[in-house]
């Protein structure tokens, strides 16, 4: 018996051009003459085709920008496909977030009605669960408590433990289990088991390989859009780790498929290390350079290359923005640009970093062109006693890793 | 069995699956209302305070400056009893414009029918409606103002007024999605909009000329109605029926515009 079936699914955006963002723009828009800028459209989604059994599990993978999130949120109907169908049979629950539309000013009982009820129970179903849906998330004493009180540990427990709690035919959960502490996510993971083995239908999107292959039967591959490969989770996994290696330190793009807007082109993406080499891996105690090469084709705007830095879960470590490199607020001429922002040692934790190569205007917002996973290096440690780890050896936990300065006094 | 395909034609007109989200409609309303009274430092005493000043004011003004003849009913009722109503008009069209972008998170991530957003932040309103109604039955009392059976015609009144509301709102809330200037133009709409309705001064006072025009605003035959139905005076049925068909056309276009809208408003947002 199937529970969901997908037929040759299609979104596109349109980008930039046809869409106002203000009524004087549409105003001014009646009166002038020029035809408007030929709006970019943007496939999100190329014709994805699945179909998903009863009481199954089934992961989905991808790059960041893959198309993976539109899927989500198609599938949850959050969005409108632009071709294509679903046919979902029972009832859906999706998670894209724990904690949707929590409120700081009411206490945790007064949330669990709320997010209940914005998550699609029903008051009695609410009721019913109330007391279980507390004593999971540890959070009795502080049940009256405003939420606004609540550490973040406790505010995610109480979120979860509400989701968790849900229970629909068709369970859709999106990356929600990369919060919390590593017990209570172990106890989620468990809980999300359980939701399985009830035969009920479940949809999970992860980075984190090591979830996927564990709770997933089947799973999908979605690159660029397209569906690329569906099959049994290891094998699919391991076709998407061998393909992720080949994005590289040094990327050039052709000027015909280069990403890019009217105004600018990316030309290549490289990370180097300090005396300009490039380097695909790096001592995570010097520090390490990544160079965005653009070319501005036509002049009069202010342009902020921006870099995108992720782990291998997914997790953004950080973004930075070029404020200080002389262009802030003077429009750039037409011609070359390379611009390099270097992270300094020991700042970022071991393991693999992808970058996404960005320029953007501010104001009023414009992004030129995104490139998710433009090129991909690895921060090593080889454990010489003077990183952040010092004399510990085991596994270190931290999307960065800083030397910080500690001071220990002795107090009489 | 779900289907989801591209874009259906006024999807907003759901009334089914609208009945089935009716907790969720419950829960929004009772949060937006809850929150409104927690976090605002005087938090209930600004229900009962916006109407009393105001008549404060408009008495002061109106009825020993600029003199308006209300005939045999004291002004401070005369104004209160418009003021119920603009005032609900008023602060639900304005929460409701932005209740999209300040449920945005909830957009983003979760279905639900969309309607739901702004018609909770108009039913929110009804709070403050009700203490301004008691405000309003205190000051007849005072004034010794007996009803007479047109008080029957009132809570039909507060409804078209709440139809009212609920229908603009509903509108401006979608557009606002897409054009966020509606946020700056609203303010001085209203203002003019109350300046053009009969709220400080009586119906009666604009020419004749001039009346046809006068009644196509809703709110005319609304708050002129409403007084009549209070204080007992013959009824301008001519002016509630125009009311009564603007307010019906608001409503489909309302309709027409949000359903066109509502499709793109995770994207857009």
């Amino acid at each position: 018996m199937q529970a969901i079936r997908v037929n040759s699914l299609s979104k596109r955006y349109v980008l930039g051009g046809a869409a106002h963002n203000s009524l004087r723009d549409v105003i001014a828009g009646m009166f002038s003459r020029s035809g408007r800028q030929p709006a970019e459209e943007v496939r999100a989604l190329d014709d994805v085709s699945f179909s998903v059994n009863e009481g199954e599990t089934l992961g989905i993978i991808g790059r960041n920008g893959a198309g993976k999130s539109t899927l989500l949120k198609i599938l949850s109907r959050i969005t409108k496909p632009t071709g294509g169908s679903v046919e979902i049979r029972g009832r859906v629950g999706s998670l894209l977030e724990v904690g949707t539309g929590f409120h700081n000013e009411l206490s945790g009982r007064e949330n669990i009605y709320l997010n209940g009820a914005i998550l699609g129970m029903k008051r009695s179903e609410i009721e019913a669960r109330f007391d279980e849906i507390v004593a999971f998330s540890e959070i009795e004493r502080f049940l009256d408590t405003p939420v606004k009180h609540y550490s973040s540990g406790m505010y995610m427990r109480l979120a979860f433990s509400i989701a968790a709690h849900l229970e629909p035919e068709v369970l859709i959960v999106d990356e929600v289990l990369a919060v919390g502490d590593v017990a209570f996510q172990k106890k989620c993971l468990g809980k999300m088991r359980d939701v399985g083995q009830k035969g009920r239908t479940v949809i999970f999107v992860s980075h984190d390989m090591n979830a996927i292959t564990r709770l997933c039967d089947r799973v999908i591959w979605i690159k660029d859009g397209k569906l690329r490969l569906d099959g049994a989770a290891k094998d699919v996994v391991g076709e998407y780790l061998h393909d992720q290696e080949s994005v590289g330190a040094e990327k050039h793009w052709p000027a015909a498929s280069a990403p890019s807007s009217e105004f600018v082109r990316l030309t290549s993406v490289r990370v180097c290390d300090e005396a300009g080499a490039t380097a695909s891996s790096a001592d995570i105690r010097r520090p390490i350079g990544v160079q965005i090469s653009y070319e501005v084709l036509k002049d009069g705007k202010v342009m902020v290359p921006n870099l995108h830095f992720f782990n291998e879960t997914g997790t953004c470590i950080f973004v930075t923005h070029d404020w200080e490199g002389g262009w802030r607020d003077k429009p750039r001429p037409v011609g070359k640009y390379v611009s390099t922002a270097w992270i300094p040692g020991n700042f970022l934790a071991e393991g693999s970093v992808y970058v996404g190569a960005a320029v953007t205007t501010y104001s009023p917002l414009e992004v030129h062109f995104v490139e998710w996973d433009a090129v991909t290096f690895n921060v090593i440690d080889s454990i010489d006693g003077d990183s952040a780890r010092g004399d510990y050896v085991g596994e270190l936990p931290g999307i960065v890793r800083p030397v910080l300065e500690w001071r220990t006094e002795t107090p009489a | 069995m779900t289907r989801i395909g591209p874009r259906r034609r006024l999807g907003a007109l759901d009334l089914r699956e609208l009945w089935r989200y009716r907790e969720l409609l419950y829960f929004l309303t009772w949060r937006d209302v809850k929150i409104r009274y927690k976090q605002t430092v005087i938090g209930v005493a600004w229900a009962v305070l916006q109407p009393i000043v105001t008549t404060a004011i408009f008495t002061l003004l109106f009825s020993s400056f600029a003199r308006f003849d209300t005939g045999n009913t004291p002004y401070p009722v005369f104004a209160l009893s418009a003021l119920v109503i603009w005032l609900f008009v008023h602060n639900a069209v304005t929460l409701a414009s932005g209740s999209f972008v300040s449920n945005s998170n909830l957009v983003t991530k979760v279905y639900f029918p969309r309607l739901i957003v702004p018609l909770a932040a108009v039913l929110s309103g009804i709070f403050d409606l009700i203490f301004s109604v008691v405000i309003l039955v205190g000051l007849m009392l005072f004034y010794g103002i007996v009803p007479t059976t047109g008080i029957l015609l009132a809570p039909v009144l507060l409804i078209l007024a709440f139809v009212m509301a609920a229908a603009l709102g509903t509108m401006l809330s979608a557009l606002n999605v897409k054009f966020r200037d509606i946020k700056f133009a609203l303010p001085f709409a209203l203002q003019v909009w109350m300046i053009a309705s009969p709220i400080f001064y009586p119906a009666s006072m604009v020419s004749e000329r001039w009346r046809p025009v006068f009644a196509v605003n809703p709110l005319t035959g609304l708050i002129d109605g409403f007084r009549s139905a209070l204080f007992g005076l013959p009824f301008n049925w001519d002016m509630i029926g125009v009311s009564a068909v603007t307010i019906a056309a608001m409503c489909i276009v309302s309709l027409l515009v949000f359903s066109k809208m509502e499709d793109d408003f995770a994207d857009v947002i």
